[in-house]
């Protein structure tokens, strides 16, 4: 009856490209997403950590295609950074993404001084392509609005009623911080993102002290306070850095300014139902998010009602 | 308990009776009968051809698939039809024949949600418990994943679903309908060698088809005008080679956001489900990716994936143990029906 597709994972090791196999010590896998592996390593110095996204080539794509969007995608990405980083030096600049330090869109490419098997050559075009970044510490505000899940549903600790309506505010404040980043990020920067989820908006802790060597530490500490429930909600201050550009294009049309801050919402609604009902008013609605972020936002926002119409059997009323 | 299902949303018209045990356990398929109506090459079905057709084949199916299951009409405990999504008339004639079998036999009525008819056949038959669902179809492309007792739609298509982009190529190309364009396209496309640039097109977790059924139905006017080669060798580009492009650029965009979902939901199985899911090429691609991140593909064959009355008679027969109904006033038909407007209260997790 089924088909016999269900074949037991392959042991494998996760795609690193030179030069990250030499690193010392090497490079630490942090994620596995859908394009990409996410490492760990650092950037000429060992104090300094940088942020590797490895993008291994496809192996179910045809090779050709696979080649042509890897390079597309890196390098789109990469210039996509490269703009929003320079509105860095505009002191009221609220977009704040992670510094490129280098890429490869090819790592099997031919590169003069490289061999064969330092390219990891196979015959075939499309070795997969990097993208070595600044480390952005901090957590998702996905991971973040969990944790947050989680304090309130914490069974036993009673949360009195002020306490709660606090933290639904300053979640709400949270949220309008998040429409003001988007904001700014397709006004000033004239990028929509393609691909907004809550697990691809970082949250910053405000950086007071010198803590990268620490950090890694401190992490670890974190999630063992996650692990045993929250007895205390997750601190929603700091910096909002937005993440992953792999899908991002450089636009001011309304139209997909608009598709952008759907794709959003979508996702959020999908991921955190508890927090689903305040992401019309806060995100987009309020003049502290969205909608107060740049002038033209009025009209981006009637874009994405006809947008959120257009979804396929949608129920139409009248 | 005992269910009868009737499915005519499109152009199949199926007919099935489903025993689940009260006791727990597998659900058993007493029957499942299924008619298509085949359009000629070059044409599509037209929704009021498509109603005649169930209209003249519905009795015959329902007293075929009851003496093939063997069961009393006594027996059958609820009848189950599709409520939508689908084309407007085929969904009446059948709606029409469900209301009449409800008031002849006098059992009650279950309005299903085709899409989710899809999704619980395709977990009851694979196993797969919580799975990332990719449902591609001639109307529907969605990537589905199950929360909170909804069917939560990730993912789908902006504008025309894949397999609607497929049989409309087909049509451009006058390949048959029979058995279904997308099964000729498939094995056309075994056959061709050469990948043409086409358009890819994909928004986070959404993708759109129109433009790429534009684009390549222009290539195929070039084609057919004897000017479209292949760039890197200079050879005439065949039809088997377009419906191979077109194969290996759509299937690449729906597998990277079933991907994708699976990335964001933590997931580690798909569920393939949908007439477009019986295509071994997607079949594969998708087993690939999946077993690149440690998981696993599940897929039915065509008994399953390609619509059929057995997935209403069980996905409604849930609906019904948890005390759901359709009464007759209500026994409405509608072309627009969202996967997650179903409260799926047979799901506790």
């Amino acid at each position: 009856m089924t088909s016999p597709t269900n074949t037991p994972p392959r042991e494998k090791e996760h795609f690193l490209p030179y030069p990250f196999t030499e690193t010392q010590p090497p490079p630490e896998l942090i994620t596995q997403g859908a394009e990409a592996l996410l490492y760990r390593t650092h950037f000429l110095t060992p104090s300094t950590p940088a942020a590797l996204k490895a993008r291994p080539s496809k192996p179910y794509r045809h090779p050709t295609l696979d080649a042509r969007l890897t390079k597309q995608r890196v390098l789109a990405e990469a210039r996509v950074l490269v703009k929003l980083s320079a509105l860095a030096s505009d002191p009221a600049n609220e977009v704040k993404v992670p510094a490129v330090l280098s890429l490869e869109w090819d790592a099997s490419r031919k590169v003069k001084g490289l061999t064969g098997e330092q390219r990891g050559a196979r015959g075939t075009p499309g070795g997969g392509a990097w993208l070595l970044m600044e480390w952005i510490d901090g957590k998702s505000v996905k991971d973040l609005l969990r944790e947050w899940d989680l304090w309130l549903k914490e069974p036993g600790s009673t949360v009195p009623a002020d306490e709660v309506e606090a933290q639904e505010e300053a979640v709400k404040k949270l949220l309008r911080r998040i429409g003001r980043a988007v904001g700014a990020m397709h006004s000033k920067g004239a990028v929509v993102h393609g691909d907004l989820t809550s697990s691809n908006i970082m949250l910053r802790p405000p950086t007071n002290t010198s803590v990268q060597n620490g950090s890694a530490a401190m992490t670890d500490n974190e999630n063992a306070k996650t692990e045993r429930k929250l007895a205390v909600p997750p601190n929603l201050d700091g910096e909002i850095v937005l993440i992953d550009f792999g899908l991002a294009t450089q636009s001011v049309q309304d139209e997909d300014r608009a598709v952008d801050l759907y794709v959003l919402e979508r996702a959020f609604g999908s991921t955190h139902p508890r927090q689903e009902a305040w992401f019309d008013a806060e995100v987009l609605q309020s003049q502290d998010g969205y909608r107060g972020s740049f002038k033209g936002s009025n009209i981006v926002l009637k874009r994405l009602e006809d947008v959120r119409m257009r979804g396929r059997k949608k129920s139409m009323i009248g | 308990m005992i269910a009868i299902g009737l499915e005519g949303s499109a152009n199949k018209l199926g007919v099935g009776v489903i025993l689940q045990p009260s006791k727990g356990g597998p659900a058993q398929i007493l029957s499942n009968i299924r008619d298509t109506y085949v359009s000629p090459p070059g044409e599509g079905f037209l929704p009021k051809d498509t109603a005649k057709h169930h209209r003249a084949h519905v009795a015959r199916l329902v007293k075929q698939a009851l003496t093939q299951a063997g069961v009393r009409i006594q027996d059958v405990d609820c009848i189950c039809y599709t409520k939508g999504p689908g084309m407007g008339a085929p969904l009446q004639s059948v709606a029409v024949a469900a209301r009449t079998l409800s008031i002849l036999w006098n059992k009650p009525l279950v309005g299903v949600n085709h899409c989710v008819g899809h999704i619980e056949m395709g977990r009851e038959i694979t196993g797969a418990a919580n799975p990332v669902v990719l449902y591609v179809s001639g109307g529907n492309t969605q990537v589905i994943a199950y929360s909170t007792q909804r069917y939560r739609i990730f993912g789908e298509a902006l504008d025309i679903a894949v397999g609607n982009c497929l049989d409309r190529f087909a049509r451009t190309l006058n390949i048959s309908n029979d058995p279904a364009p997308g099964y000729n396209i498939e094995q056309l496309a075994k056959k061709g060698r050469v990948l043409v640039d086409l358009p890819y097109a994909v928004k986070g977790m959404d993708c759109s088809f129109s433009g790429i059924l534009a684009q390549v139905d222009e290539l195929a006017g070039q084609m057919k005008a004897g000017t479209l080669k292949d760039p890197s060798t200079g050879d005439a580009v065949t039809p088997e080679d377009l419906c191979f492009s077109l194969q290996e650029t759509v299937f690449a965009m729906l597998v990277e956001i079933t991907e994708r979902a699976m990335a964001h939901v933590g997931s580690k199985q798909v569920l393939i489900v949908g007439g477009v899911g019986c295509n071994e090429r997607l079949q594969d691609m998708m087993g690939t990716m999946a077993r690149d991140r440690g998981g696993s593909v599940y897929a039915t064959d065509e008994r399953f994936c390609i619509d059929n009355g057995i997935m209403i008679a069980h996905a409604g027969l849930l609906a019904y143990r948890t005390g759901f109904e359709t009464p007759l006033e209500e026994s409405t038909c509608t072309q627009r029906f969202r996967t997650d407007d179903v409260h799926v209260a047979w799901r506790e997790d």
